[in-house]
């Protein structure tokens, strides 16, 4: 028995009180800091995210975030890929904004080519960006009611975004990572009755959202749970790099659809919701005010949809279409070339920045002028923006340090690609 | 974006300022414009840049130019939020001394990109508060971004071949 003491007496002795780089804890028994291991299999990290915490009583003083638990490397997998065959494994970043990563390489890709898009492609995408940023901050809005105890969200949520996926499926095939942007345009066109059953979703979203909307904005406990807790200056979530919501709720009117418009954002009548203190709750309503936003886009978009291809008539990038084959030996040729080597690029470097759910998602694509991409870098913005989460949660009650997670919303696909 | 002449003046401004080896080449590709600089004054030429309105950094990436020498390249996105401007300031280092002035001090959004890079491709950041593995194992050995890292280069061990004595690691 006193042997089994003195080993537990050895083994606190020996224990390590720093991490190397930064001191998070100390040996000063007056100072009563305590060291926590939170995650990587806590279920409110939203993924498998490591927080090495210091709590001074309830008080957390300092975070620390540990990665790298799904890194899959996706990075170098691109790198082995030709340019098409390279879309599926860029959309598995970040895993709730799939299009968006499709879409930054596609954008970087087609930079280096020198595409042009057709206007009805442009149109089809700005369609699915917008449904896919509900669809990420509808699953945001849910699991973060989950984490704050409201259970009967995150069945709500669910059935909307299964109706959402449905409206993927009936376009592209597939649920998630649909493979539907590709570069010079889109894979298909949309199918008969897509737009009447899309458009029949979006007024459904607006009334739920109100629904949503009145479940939360009036609840006390989630209110008292937000309000006021996890406030950073704007200009120091600038030093951080943050973008998005986030930076937006810290009332920076930074949206790079309003600033740099690209894929015809400018033909739409859009806002740019900012808060004005930056707390958790001012989060919670811009993301809210944001799902409205995307629902008028989709509803512009839909009206406005101009005919035309869905994709460029480029033979050198876009496969020819299926009946073609038959009949014309180019069309047979350009086929498989297409699918045996790949399209050539010519070389050069290219930096493509678009808006998502969660700020800025750039891809970085160095080309050799072969038909693999010789880089391919993603500046995810969850990556980014995690480096801002011990600012936020510093000095605030260790019960807050969830509620405040789940409104910074990383997502770990992203962060460790 | 600063178009062609603008990026001359921008650069020229630079020499002038920082040294005259400051700037090593300007290039304006489809549309944007990218200055490559001496890698012992990046820390002065993003200062610099600052105070042009470039006060946004969005992204540091890594790049292996593998068999070009120098080897490594490190790359820095800047943002003038004002203008809307974007500019590429980049810079090579060979690879058997990867060492470059990190400029988390004063930007701290670098910090974990420079620890990604350190990991990726062997770029040493001086200076740099807590530079460890980010996204491999610490005790992982190799860089896995470079390029003559195979892809499928790691064994996977099971649990069989751990019963069986034939482990890979012993």
């Amino acid at each position: 028995m006193s042997g089994a003491v003195s080993q537990s007496v050895r083994d606190a002795q020996e224990i390590e009180f720093e991490t190397p780089g930064q001191q998070i804890a100390s040996r000063d028994p007056e100072q009563e800091l305590l060291t926590i291991n939170f995650g990587p299999h806590h279920p409110a990290t939203h993924g498998v995210l490591r927080l090495l915490t210091t709590l001074e009583g309830e008080i957390v003083r300092d975070t620390k975030p540990i990665i790298g638990y799904v890194h899959t490397g996706i990075e170098k997998t691109a790198e082995d890929k030709s340019y098409w065959k390279a879309i599926p494994v860029v959309e598995r970043m970040d895993y709730l904004a799939y299009y968006f990563n499709a879409y930054a390489f596609c954008g970087a890709v087609e930079t280096l080519l020198e595409l042009e898009i057709p206007k009805r492609a442009q149109y089809l995408r700005v369609i699915h960006l917008e449904l896919c940023r509900i669809n990420s901050h509808l699953l945001w809005l849910l699991t973060s009611a989950l984490d704050l105890g409201a259970i009967s969200m995150f069945w709500y949520g669910y059935r909307d975004r299964d109706n959402l996926l449905d409206l993927f499926e009936m376009s592209s095939g597939a649920r998630m990572h649909t493979r539907y942007i590709q570069v010079g345009g889109v894979i298909e066109d949309i199918p008969p009755g897509w737009a009447k059953k899309c458009r029949a979703w979006v007024a459904d979203m607006r009334d739920r959202l109100g629904q949503y909307r009145a479940l939360l904005d009036r609840n006390e406990i989630f209110l008292r749970r937000l309000r006021h807790i996890g406030a950073v200056p704007a200009d120091r979530l600038l030093e951080l790099g943050v973008t998005g919501p986030l930076l937006r709720a810290a009332g920076v009117p930074w949206d790079l659809r309003k600033a740099a418009p690209y894929c015809s954002y400018d033909d739409f009548d859009f806002k740019v919701p900012i808060g004005t203190e930056g707390d958790n709750y001012d989060r919670y309503a811009c993301r809210m005010a944001e799902i409205e936003e995307s629902c008028n886009i989709i509803e512009q978009a839909l009206d406005g949809l101009p005919e035309g291809r869905h994709i460029t008539d480029d033979r050198k990038v876009a496969l020819p279409p299926r009946h073609e084959l038959a009949t014309s030996m180019e069309a047979l040729i350009h086929h498989f070339k297409l699918v045996t080597e790949g399209f050539r690029v010519p070389p050069g470097e290219v930096y493509f920045p678009i808006e998502g759910p969660r700020g800025e998602y750039g891809c970085f694509v160095r080309s050799d002028g072969s038909s693999k991409p010789a880089r391919v870098h993603m500046r995810d913005p969850s990556f980014v923006n995690l480096q801002a989460f011990p600012d936020m949660v510093r000095d605030t009650y260790i019960a807050d340090f969830i509620a405040t997670l789940a409104m910074l919303d990383p997502i770990l696909g992203g962060i460790d690609r | 974006m600063p178009d062609a002449t603008g990026l001359e003046l921008l650069a020229q401004e630079l020499r002038d300022q920082i040294a005259q080896d400051a700037v090593r080449d300007t290039l304006h590709f489809r549309g944007k414009g990218t200055i490559v600089i001496d890698p012992a004054r990046v820390r002065a030429v993003l200062a610099h840049l600052r105070g042009k309105g470039y006060t946004f950094l969005a992204s540091v990436h890594g790049v292996d130019y593998y068999p070009e020498e120098p080897r490594l390249g490190v790359h820095y996105e800047l943002l003038d939020m004002q203008e809307v401007d974007r500019l590429t300031v980049k810079l090579r280092v060979p690879i058997d001394s990867p060492e470059v002035e990190s400029v988390t001090p004063d930007w701290p959004t670098a910090e974990l990109q420079e620890r990604e890079i350190y990991d990726m491709f062997g770029v040493v950041f001086t200076g740099h508060p807590d530079l460890r593995r980010l996204l491999m194992p610490e005790d992982y050995e190799g860089h896995p971004q470079r390029r003559d890292f195979p892809v499928g280069g790691e064994p996977v061990l099971f649990t069989y071949n751990d019963a069986r004595g034939t482990d890979y690691t012993q």
